[in-house]
């Protein structure tokens, strides 16, 4: 019959309390479902529908089976354009990582200005890609005018162009992640090490260095995606510029741009001159998906696996 | 204190005055770029090009020339594209943290089975890169209209904002939701034996607790929605509605053509706002973005 007290109270309190606020989801979760189904849910799954088919516009869409992967593949671009992005990311991630970890490591050390030089490092990242990649064409031009070149000229050029440029953007976004991880180092064994007679390398190798492997994590998997999502700052720096022509066995002309990166591959396939292969411009945009989303699932192990060690 | 303290202690002040005197010398390289566009803003063309780093002589100085040629450059206002960016970057954001924070309350508190996989739907839309729905999406844009079948078109400035509700939904709900999790229930519950509906519970009670994790997604949106390039090119009418970013790419796609000064010119005057809203609110930016980090 009446239970007493808690049970009584609680069975009466979620009656009353859950129940009418589930009804409200029209209010709460419609807004942000309906748009989410539109801007995301929708386009995806048509989007992998698409890969599969050959279209002009979605509505022309006819099944043609693998065949968009296997021309993606066949692709010399595409897959030039894979590694030329692998070895770019790689490079920016050693680079970015180890500047922006001694930039860090040195306005941890209570020197005069560290706030200042925070304000200065972190500028760059909020000025936009396009605007960027636009202020360092000229940039680059302005020195290399002198040796009567310029940035689109030269594959090396716009290789490293694009490093310097993500250095300058992004070395102040990892510094604060490293800022925040030194920060949190305990305060006790950077004193127990001092104590002991630890060096300041020893100090870092031993101390600082493990306690900072979440940052360090985080860090590396932030330059990694961003470095193959990065469209914005490819397309305005050389959009691809020089490009090499070769004429193939079979006599077709095959045109490499030698400075585009994987996203602006998919999108000078969607969008160039031949409407014909978008099927094979979607069929790469699935496998880009893979593998980003690849790398994604690599980083929450990571985490995940970090998380379990401490 | 013993001697060699002592000398330990000089020793290490005097390094750090050299760090500072070092990274001032860093600090001023960093923002050359910046200064060059200062500088190039008011030089003419020709000069700009061939004397790129150099301060403007009486010869190459044009005073504000450059940015009354630059007004009305490309045949497209420089001012609408200001005007068009500040109207998506406003109306996105404030409507993805209006409707994502009550979204990710409701799915929070609810908790059902549903709710759980639509959760995770949205976390998993933060990995799906752009390239992967530009097409479909930018299809969808232009056939779906504000109310299903009537309304405007989703590819205008004023309707926009719902396509980014759409893409950007996953970072913002993850992130309310971590914030909503930490809450205490009785509060809630407080509210609701005092006679408060969800709303108004949602409204007078949740809604201000969530502010620090607003402003934090707020910098997030902002800084994404200003800057952001491929979707508004791809959605929005190109004949008709243009933003800074896209204003600035369709300028330099005519290479050669176009005067750099008054490109120049433009630039210093996209990026002032930038600077201006950075300085006011660094504190919060660094913040978010420290947050955003960390959490995607």
């Amino acid at each position: 019959m009446f239970r007493k007290g808690k049970t009584n109270g609680r069975a009466y309190g979620s009656g009353v309390l859950r129940h009418p606020k589930k009804r409200y989801w029209v209010v709460f979760l419609l807004p942000t479902a309906a748009a989410f189904a539109i801007g995301f849910v929708w386009p995806f799954l048509q989007g992998i529908y698409l890969s599969f088919c050959s279209f002009v516009t979605t509505a022309d869409a006819k099944w043609i089976g693998v065949g968009n992967y296997v021309s993606a593949f066949r692709d010399r671009g595409f897959v030039y354009s894979f590694w030329y992005t692998a070895l770019f990311a790689v490079v920016a991630l050693v680079l970015i990582n180890v500047l922006a970890f001694a930039v860090a490591y040195v306005l941890t050390q209570r020197i005069k200005g560290a706030n200042l030089f925070r304000t200065v490092f972190f500028m760059p990242n909020l000025i936009g890609g396009i605007v960027l990649g636009y202020i360092w064409s000229i940039l680059f031009d302005g020195v290399l005018r002198w040796y009567n070149t310029s940035i689109l000229l030269e594959t090396w050029y716009g290789f490293w162009g694009l490093v310097i440029l993500m250095c300058w953007q992004q070395i102040g976004y990892m510094m604060i992640i490293y800022i925040a991880g030194l920060q949190a180092v305990p305060e006790d064994m950077l004193e127990a090490a001092r104590i002991d007679g630890a060096s300041g390398w020893q100090t870092l190798r031993r101390v600082t260095i493990p306690n900072l492997m979440p940052s360090i994590t985080i860090c590396t998997f932030l330059t990694l995606t961003n470095s193959f999502k990065l469209f914005d700052q490819n397309l305005a720096l050389t959009g691809g510029a020089p490009f090499q022509f070769k004429t193939l066995p079979d006599g077709t002309l095959s045109t490499i741009k030698t400075t585009e990166m994987l996203a602006l591959n998919i999108y000078n396939t969607f969008y160039g001159q031949n409407s014909a292969a978008r099927g094979t411009a979607q069929a790469k945009a699935v496998l880009f998906f893979l593998l980003v989303g690849a790398i994604s699932i690599a980083q929450l192990r990571a985490t995940r696996n970090k998380e379990v060690q401490q | 204190m013993s001697d060699k303290q002592k000398g330990g202690l000089r020793a290490r002040n005097r390094r750090r005055r050299m760090l500072t005197g070092v990274f001032s010398v860093i600090a001023v390289i960093y923002l050359l770029p910046v200064v060059v566009v200062l500088i190039n803003a008011f030089k003419s063309n020709s000069f700009v090009k061939t004397q790129t780093f150099s301060l403007p002589t009486p010869e190459s100085f044009v005073g504000v020339d450059n940015f009354v040629k630059g007004m009305t450059f490309g045949n497209y206002p420089f001012a609408k594209s200001v005007l068009y960016s500040a109207v998506i970057t406003i109306l996105s954001t404030a409507l993805i943290l209006l409707c994502t924070s009550m979204a990710a309350w409701y799915m929070a508190r609810v908790n059902s089975r549903l709710c759980r996989n639509i959760y995770y739907l949205f976390v998993f839309s933060m990995v799906v890169p752009f390239q992967m729905v530009m097409f479909t999406l930018s299809k969808t844009a232009d056939t779906v209209r504000l109310f299903g079948f009537w309304g405007p078109k989703l590819n205008t400035p004023w309707t926009i904002p719902i396509i980014y509700l759409g893409f950007g939904a996953g970072l913002a709900v993850f992130m309310f939701n971590g914030f909503v999790k930490s809450i205490p229930l009785e509060i809630e519950e407080a509210a609701s034996i005092d006679g408060c509906g969800p709303i108004r519970t949602y409204f007078k009670v949740v809604f201000p607790m969530l502010r620090p994790t607003m402003i934090s997604v707020g910098i997030l949106e902002i800084m994404w929605i200003w800057n952001d390039y491929l979707l508004p090119y791809l959605v929005l009418d190109r004949n008709e509605y243009m933003t800074i970013p896209i204003h600035i790419q369709y300028l330099q796609g005519s290479y050669g053509a176009v005067d750099l000064g008054a490109t120049m010119a433009l630039i210093l005057l996209s990026i002032i706002p930038v600077i201006v809203f950075y300085l006011l609110c660094q504190k919060h930016i660094i913040k978010g973005v420290a947050a955003g980090a960390v959490k995607g």
